[in-house]
């Protein structure tokens, strides 16, 4: 099954698909800030500043997402011996950096008039920052390390070490006493946002999430061509 | 309207400056992004140009330095 996952067999594909997600990103992007800052309504405690929750809930679904991805990606690379598994990791690095910081920020521009602070050293919003920290240990460490083995074995440990974290972002409303409302939408249970609501950021995290797939894709592009560049001396 | 949307009850700076992190940091990591693809690609074509017939012919034969070369693609 893991031939399939050879880059030989998927560079056609993933070398053609960005122009395609691109278009289908900004479509998808642009009905969702319509929905966003337009059409949804205000919400009857927060009015108008509700609507920072379509960027800053979308980023922080993304970031834990592609945190866990990583995890299983090194681990399953790890054990099975397929680098191309850590390529497919560090590729999808650098969009969980950035969906970090975003839900970092919009949380902080969120926080003032909600709680009337920017930061608090709340558990919500400390683990979310440890995160980050997470990911940029993760970056560091394929800068540092020459030798692939190390860097393989290295990047798998952060992302096992930083995984533990991850439970805790999601509990930690439940947990501890903390400012962070707690979670609005519950899949195995009844959601308590209302549909006029939760269609927006449906809308704006599929958006999102398309973002993070055409930046895996060019940054995925650029790593085999990068091997394929130190083949190319080899010959 | 107008009004409406872009102050929104005194809580447009926030609403706004949030949408706008948001573009601005989507924005920075697609040019970087984009930037490093390129470097890679102009370089692998260089290096390609500077190789032996017989290499480049051999070089040549894997597929997917085929697809790299074939594939100009904008994004």
């Amino acid at each position: 099954m893991f031939k399939y996952f050879q880059p030989n067999k998927i560079f056609s594909v993933t070398s053609r698909a960005p122009k395609y997600v691109f278009i289908l990103f900004i479509t998808v992007l642009s009905i969702g800030l319509v929905e966003s800052l337009i059409l949804s309504p205000e919400d009857y405690k927060q009015s108008h500043s509700v609507r920072i929750m379509y960027v800053h809930v979308p980023a922080a679904w993304i970031t834990l997402g592609i945190f866990s991805s990583m995890t299983f990606l090194s681990i399953i690379g790890y054990i099975f011996k397929i680098r191309n598994f850590f390529l497919i990791s560090k590729s999808l690095a650098p969009s969980g950096l950035v969906f970090n910081i975003i839900a970092l920020v919009t949380g902080s521009i969120w926080g003032k008039p909600t709680w009337g602070t920017w930061w608090a050293w709340d558990a919500r919003i400390t683990s979310m920052l440890i995160l980050g920290l997470f990911y940029i240990m993760y970056l560091i460490v394929w800068r540092i390390y020459e030798d692939d083995e190390k860097a393989f074995r290295m990047s798998s440990i952060i992302t096992i070490l930083g995984i533990i974290n991850v439970p805790i972002i999601k509990y930690s409303v439940d947990w501890w006493n903390t400012l962070h409302q707690s979670s609005s939408i519950n899949i195995l249970a009844k959601s308590s946002i209302h549909s006029s609501m939760l269609l927006p950021l449906v809308i704006m995290t599929a958006a999102f999430a398309l973002f993070s797939l055409l930046i895996f894709l060019m940054k995925y592009n650029t790593e085999l061509i990068k091997i394929k560049n130190k083949g190319l001396d080899r010959l | 309207m107008i009004n409406e949307i872009l102050f929104m009850d005194g809580y447009g700076a926030y609403v706004w400056s949030a949408f706008i992190f948001t573009c601005l940091s989507f924005t920075s990591l697609y040019t970087i992004t984009k930037v490093q693809y390129t470097r890679e690609k102009k370089k692998f074509i260089a290096k390609f140009g500077t190789l032996e017939s017989e290499k480049a012919a051999f070089a040549k034969s894997q597929t997917i330095n085929k697809e790299i070369l074939s594939n100009l693609s904008g994004i």
